[in-house]
């Protein structure tokens, strides 16, 4: 931390105090944001104790969620989805780390390099899905098509038609759509990490493995850290990937808790049982960030806040 | 010196990055064979990854079988446009108020910001229907704008307030002892220093835009005319068969606009990112 005077608190030169003056710059984004999003949230709780459907609601107490508590097949779908978020969100990172590894190496065309990883990032998710639609085709698909040109498979294999494949595939498709971004802000923080540190080591004959394992990883611990938990929650909320590819299928192979809170309200107009599954989602990620915060924290510590 | 690299590494880093790469491009690469590829060509086995009834006919064909097309790709285009500009209006003062200034409630607040990102669209599309229901906005291009950008501010404000903690003070100071008033500080002083982080959190928040619009769209509008790209290119799957080639075709011409700008904004990108992690 710098140790610069904070003039705002100590100096009265303007009329408006500071509080005043903070809050009118902020109430317009707190305002949106309690409409938007907290008011819907609220709602989403009292719908949650009610059987509300497209005929009306009425209150039934904690009938909903003992109902999720009985169910076998809601128990399977919160193992599913974490199963989904840990392996997605371990695979990006290691593909994140080392993306961001190559592209800032100091090599010839890596400006073009950089260009290249963005598209998945810039387009519309729902197109992206779109063409992995395709490429899991097993008649039209160049992965199952080559595979069998070359010998690899008999057949043709539809690769969202099975439980187990469709599982894989859809992760896949999730690591592809989550690691650009992700590699650039890595990228961007890899070239924030000072060249003195590297310099010092090098002179001292470290590895290139030695600078990479001693100085960048600690160096942007921080950032990986920070990321790593944005991505976790988004990957666990993840919904248009999987809802384009199997919406949730095949036999429910695909369904985590977003699908199936989304199949249950929307899909079957039971917008209480919905609501009910909502919350969970919420109660689960808030217990889940605030586990991580506690780590962030400690990390943190460890390598010294930035 | 210390960046040389012997030839076997260099083999090595241009290897793995043409792995890295081919899985990023793979899809598009696929859209484009399958946009040349004629319809009777689908279901034909074995495989063939190349034949001489390749054509370009899909990208002509394609603005005859969904006439609206373009008013897609203007409105996907108009949408995120739309949903930066107003983010940026939330979020520039509030960031501000978070990097710089102290007031009651600061970190209650950032907290329900932050806690925003734990919640998506879908989770809490039954009661934020009613909510656009009742301000009448289901069926116009505010039922796609609005729940895009409470769900962006968050993320802007986040992004940005790192930004403006970066720069100096000094400058503020200066100002306030000249004796200039506050909102004069921020707009005249601190606003057109911030401008390269400024450009970030516009592109990150243009790209947010962008990239997920397709859940509202199919939700809370059914105005053909004001759909966007993704939800628009709904319409080339018809009652008998798909137009699969002709879809692709258009994905690919749809995404191009903004794949242009991109090419231009991408250096100030990188380095923007670069330049918030440099400072300090």
């Amino acid at each position: 931390m710098s140790a610069t005077p904070n003039i705002g608190s100590k100096r009265k030169f303007s009329a408006m105090p500071e509080a005043t003056f903070a809050w009118i710059l902020v109430a317009p984004a707190v305002l949106f944001i309690l409409v938007i999003i907290a008011w819907p949230l609220v709602e989403t709780f009292r719908l949650s104790f009610t059987d509300a459907n497209l005929g009306g609601e009425t209150y039934v107490g904690f009938e909903n969620y003992a109902e999720l508590l009985d169910k076998q097949k809601f128990h399977d779908t919160i193992i599913r989805t974490f199963y989904w978020m840990g392996l997605s969100v371990a695979l990006k990172l290691v593909l994140e780390l080392i993306g961001a590894t190559l592209l800032n190496a100091a090599i010839p065309g890596k400006g073009l390099f950089r260009v290249l990883v963005m598209p998945p990032w810039v387009i519309p998710v729902a197109i992206g899905c779109i063409g992995w639609l395709w490429l899991y085709n097993g008649y039209f698909g160049i992965i199952s098509g080559v595979a069998q040109r070359i010998g690899l498979i008999d057949g043709p294999i539809e690769f969202l038609a099975h439980k187990t494949s469709a599982f894989y595939s859809a992760v896949v498709t999730d690591v592809w759509v989550g690691t650009p971004m992700v590699t650039l802000f890595l990228l961007a923080a890899m070239q924030g990490v000072s060249r003195d540190l590297y310099e010092a080591a090098w002179v001292d004959g470290a590895s290139r493995w030695y600078r990479f394992r001693r100085i960048t990883i600690p160096q942007i611990m921080p950032v990986i850290v920070s990321m790593a938990l944005l991505s976790a929650i988004w990957t666990f909320n993840s919904f248009e990937i999987i809802w384009i590819l199997t919406q949730g299928g095949p036999r429910g192979g695909t369904t985590t808790l977003i699908i199936d809170t989304y199949k249950t309200a929307i899909g079957n107009y039971k917008f209480g049982e919905g609501a009910a599954r909502a919350v969970v989602i919420v109660i689960l990620l808030a217990i889940f960030s605030t586990a991580y915060m506690f780590i962030l924290n400690k990390v943190n510590k460890k390598y010294g806040s930035k | 010196m210390m960046d040389r690299y012997t030839r076997l590494q260099l083999v090595g880093i241009y290897a793995a990055l043409a792995v890295f790469l081919t899985f990023i491009l793979l899809p598009f690469f696929e859209m484009f064979m399958a946009s040349l590829r004629p319809l009777e060509h689908l279901f034909r086995a074995p495989y063939q990854f190349w034949s001489d009834d390749f054509s370009f006919d899909a990208y002509r064909k394609m603005w005859v079988t969904v006439p609206l097309l373009g008013r897609y790709i203007w409105n996907s285009i108009y949408i995120s446009f739309a949903v930066t500009g107003l983010t940026m209006v939330f979020v520039i003062p509030a960031a501000y108020a978070f990097a710089r200034l102290d007031f009651p409630f600061k970190n209650a607040t950032l907290g329900m910001f932050l806690s925003v990102n734990m919640f998506t669209g879908a989770v809490l599309l039954i009661p934020l229907y009613r909510v656009m229901r009742t301000m009448g906005l289901l069926n116009t291009y505010w039922a796609m704008i609005v729940p895009g950008v409470a769900f962006l501010i968050p993320t802007g404000i986040w992004l940005l307030r790192s930004y403006l903690e970066k720069i100096p003070r000094e400058l503020e100071e200066a100002a306030f002892v000249d004796g200039a008033s506050r909102i004069y500080t921020l707009r005249r002083v601190v606003l057109p220093l911030a401008v390269p982080g400024l450009i970030v959190v516009g592109v990150a928040v243009f790209i947010g835009a962008y990239a997920q619009q397709y859940l509202f769209a199919i939700t809370f509008n059914q105005t053909r005319e004001l759909q966007p790209l993704p939800a628009g290119l709904n319409e080339f799957i018809g009652y008998q068969s798909v137009n699969w080639n002709e879809m692709m075709a258009a994905a690919l011409v749809g995404v191009l606009p903004v794949m242009v700008i991109f090419l231009f904004l991408q250096k100030y990108l990188v380095a923007g990112l670069t330049a918030g992690a440099v400072k300090e």
